[in-house]
């Protein structure tokens, strides 16, 4: 029976191992690329190390808890350099097959910026209208 | 039963790596070259401990455990080089 659980889990976690460097292969893009080795970090060596642990606890040599201890250090690890690696891809503009967000946010900027310069220069236009009209007609009046 | 699953996850460990490889020397910018070696890292982990079973030794954590750590450390360096142009500022 557990020659059976162990054997179940050490494939499993072998598959998922398989499939991250699949996806890491397969992928277009970075962005979807970045998925595929996080899922083989939890579920594929997350199990293999469970596996290790229930075999070399039933060794007969005492619970082993060295596998706990790499277990826990991926698991915290891992979303901190997958964060790291998107953070930098965006700060480098990497080609996405998607929509880039930095893009839209610069052209939202871009086009407040417009209207600001846009109502500036109308505000500016009208000043201008009104000080010629005003001197015009003081010209006018002083040909009058 | 073991005996049967152990070579066959050798092999789909192996592959993997030999996956990650190639995204590690084909890899059009350096960020993939960066992910493709914490994959690397996290293929060999898994494969020190199937080593450990396959040869029943406890002797191989420590090496899994230093893998680990120095995976992680090398990771954060080079994306903080990447994003800042320096390591530690």
């Amino acid at each position: 029976m557990l020659d059976y659980l162990l054997s179940f889990l050490i494939l499993f976690g072998a598959i998922f191992t398989f499939i991250g460097s699949l996806g890491l292969v397969r992928l277009k893009d970075f962005y979807t690329r970045l998925h595929g080795p996080t899922k083989a970090t939890t579920l594929g060596v997350g199990s293999i190390l469970i596996a290790s642990a229930i075999f070399f606890s039933t060794r007969g040599t005492g619970i082993s808890l060295h596998e706990i201890l790499i277990t826990l250090f991926l698991l915290i690890t891992a979303p901190v350099s997958a964060h790291l690696l998107a953070k930098a891809a965006l700060h480098l503009e990497l080609n996405s097959l998607a929509k880039m967000p930095t893009k839209k946010v610069q052209q939202e900027g871009l086009e407040q910026a417009n209207q600001t310069e846009v109502a500036q220069q109308t505000t500016e236009k009208i000043e201008q209208l009104t000080s010629s009209d005003g001197s015009q007609d003081q010209e006018l009046a002083q040909k009058q | 039963m073991l005996d049967i699953v152990l070579p066959i996850a050798f092999g789909l460990v192996a592959v993997a790596v030999a996956m990650s490889f190639w995204r590690l020397l084909r890899g059009p910018s350096a960020l993939d070259r960066i992910l493709a070696l914490d994959t690397l890292n996290i293929n060999t982990i898994a494969l020190l401990v199937l080593l450990g079973i396959h040869l029943s030794s406890a002797l191989f954590f420590e090496a899994a455990l230093l893998i680990a750590l120095m995976g992680f450390i090398s990771t954060v360096a080079l994306c903080k080089y990447l994003l800042r142009g320096d390591i530690i500022e």
